[in-house]
């Protein structure tokens, strides 16, 4: 893939902090739809308000950068009035499942024929580091200085039990699988949702003991289950640490969509 | 050609919007609104159109944005509450200049209020209500006839000028039923085009930039943030914030007059009634029972941008008397222009003047 041609060269240097996990996603995205071979002109992303919404402003395509928690219902209207469009959201956990937690599990429940890109940070990054609904029980954030006392969303069962038609997670460790991951969701047809877990060195790591970006990078990976493995332990009656999460393709299925172009 | 049919309001509402080539709806239920929504619904999908249920009004307004972008004729249609979860969205569409048609068919606030009655609590909020400066086109329509004019109307407007134009009905005027001529075809003002060589927010001479629709590879970047003229960021820019809010302003009061849209009647009265949406009704009937009488009348269907030449036309006028379903929203905004007295004469409850009312106030000197 060249970098050249689905960047605007224009926009560079990007915002984004020293070690943030963000690029990494855009680049995983990026080869995966430069491996669909879909045509710049045919291709818009839509986004909401937060870092990983600033994505789409760096990329060569149409695209909406739009308010806070909007992005799906914006780019609900660009997929039902020209389906020809192939339409990817970049959104964050603030974003999506806070401020635009309706939008999200109503796009599921339509299962229209968009990808949805969520780069989980469990921060919001963008205002400075206050806690967010997938802020972990315990964390500190700046509005939870003693530590997060909610329990933070899972976005995959929800996006599961709304009825998306493809569920994946991963994390900016898992640059390969999380690539296939976007793949498979740009080719399904219906509603695609894959949620990246990101390091936020700025707003998460420092107040959280990871020093180092590495640090935090190999927490995620450590902490990583794979489904398979998951699956194993749960049929072998064994307990899931309450501090790892399942990553891996989720949910696979093929109830009918909308917005599919005909 | 025309024919003749008997509407009520709101379905002229959708069917104005049909003839004017709509061809995206999303919309949320709402009294006293919902009958727009429900038309679309039937007629939309058998004209290849898409109808859409969003799960609230925020979505609603995000979604026409969205079409709107990929070229769609796209329209919604709500009341006051729905009005009000709509702002957000529109103050984005003001700020990415999306041509949009929003419907107010205005019910008694605040909050729930009257959901089943009358009002026109919003005019000041389709003008302002929306965060920072900016500015919007609002039609006014008295008749079932208005309504499928005014909506057509509207969708040119927005076009044209790449605004958010609303149209700003009532519930009586949403739900009366009337006879309407329907004409055959109705005039349609196309979207001037992104030029080949033209930056996507770089404004001509009339302040209007050419529209980059998506999926014709312009490679558009469309942003709430304040932009420069590439579309791209530029929010601590003071100066070019300061020179792309006046544009977004002055593109619409600068054609003020050009879309100024209303019937001067009795211009050499001295008593000079003033009204728009359903009051007019009442002050038509005034005139009608007082032949006798030299009564002005100054009927207003664009309400924004406010049409204030118009006041002029009545040199001799003494007093501008303002029925209004609200406290005197817009004889606030008279106010500004004219040295006579403006005569507010509100009324809240959700039923209309009376024409006694009114002619009683024609006598009252103060």
């Amino acid at each position: 893939m060249s970098f050249d041609e689905w960047f605007r060269q224009d926009r560079l240097p990007h915002i984004y902090c020293a070690g943030c996990g963000n690029g990494t996603i855009i680049n995983c995205t990026l080869a995966a739809v430069d491996q669909m071979g879909w045509k710049k002109e045919d291709t818009v992303f839509v986004s909401g308000i937060g870092c990983s919404s600033r994505a789409p402003g760096y990329i060569l395509t149409d695209s909406l950068h739009t308010t806070h928690g909007r992005a799906i219902p914006f780019a609900t209207g660009v997929k039902m009035a020209n389906p020809d469009l192939h339409v990817v959201v970049f959104t964050g956990d603030g974003d999506l499942a806070a401020i635009g937690g309706n939008h999200f599990i109503h796009a599921c429940r339509r299962n229209i024929d968009l990808t949805v890109i969520c780069m989980n940070n469990q921060i919001y990054g963008m205002t400075g580091g206050q806690g967010s609904p997938t802020t972990p029980k315990g964390c500190l954030s700046s509005t939870t200085p003693y530590g997060c006392a909610e329990i933070p969303f899972d976005l995959c069962e929800l996006a599961t039990a709304a009825g998306a038609n493809y569920v994946s997670r991963w994390t900016s460790y898992h640059v390969k699988e999380l690539e296939k991951a976007v793949k498979v969701g740009l080719e399904t047809p219906g509603f695609s949702f894959i949620e990246a877990l990101v390091q936020c060195p700025t707003a998460f790591g420092r107040r959280n003991k990871f020093r180092q970006v590495a640090d935090h990078v190999e927490y995620l990976k450590v902490h990583s289950l794979l489904k398979a493995k998951r699956d194993r332990m749960l049929e072998a009656g064994e307990a899931i640490p309450e501090d790892m999460f399942v990553v891996g393709e989720l949910t696979k299925r093929s109830r009918p969509a909308m917005g599919v172009k005909p | 050609m025309t024919r003749v049919e008997f509407w009520q309001g709101n379905i002229a509402c959708a069917e104005g919007a049909l003839a004017a080539g709509c061809n995206f709806f999303g919309g949320y239920p709402i009294t006293p609104s919902t009958e727009v929504a429900e038309q679309m619904a039937v007629k939309l999908p058998k004209r290849g159109g898409v109808f859409i249920q969003m799960e609230d009004e925020i979505a609603s307004m995000a979604s026409i944005i969205g079409a709107s972008w990929t070229g769609a004729r796209a329209m919604t249609a709500t009341s006051g509450p729905g009005f009000s979860l709509m702002m957000e969205n529109i103050g984005y569409a003001a700020m990415t200049e999306t041509p949009c048609v929003v419907v107010n068919v205005q019910r008694g606030g605040p909050s729930t209020g009257q959901p089943t009655m009358a009002a026109q609590g919003d005019m000041l909020q389709c003008r302002f209500g929306s965060h920072g400066d900016y500015a919007v086109i609002a039609l006014c329509p008295a008749s079932v006839q208005e309504m499928f004019e005014l909506t057509a109307k509207a969708f040119n407007l927005a076009d044209q000028y790449r605004v958010p134009v609303f149209l700003m009905a009532d519930e009586t005027v949403g739900h009366m039923r009337e006879k309407i001529l329907v004409p055959d075809s109705v005039e349609r003002v196309a979207r001037k085009p992104q030029r080949d060589d033209a930056l996507p927010f770089h404004a001509d001479a009339d302040l209007i930039p050419g529209f980059g629709q998506f999926g014709t590879g312009h490679h558009v970047h469309v942003t709430g943030l304040t932009h420069d003229e590439r579309g791209y960021p530029a929010a601590t820019n003071p100066p070019l914030h300061a020179a792309l809010v006046q544009r977004l302003v002055d593109k619409i009061e600068n054609a003020r007059d050009a879309m100024a849209d209303y019937d001067v009647i009795n211009p050499d009265a001295e008593q000079v009634f003033i009204a728009y949406g359903g009051p007019v009704r009442a002050v038509q009937q005034v005139l009608h029972d007082h032949p006798q009488k030299n009564i002005g009348f100054l009927r207003i269907r664009t309400v924004w941008p406010f049409p204030e030449k118009a006041l002029a036309k009545f040199k001799n006028a003494k007093r501008f008397l303002v029925p209004e379903m609200n406290l005197g929203q817009i004889a606030r905004e008279i106010e500004r222009h004219v040295k006579v007295p403006v005569k507010s004469i509100p009324k809240l409850g959700g039923e209309l003047h009376t024409p006694r009312e009114l002619a009683a106030a024609l006598e009252v000197k103060q």
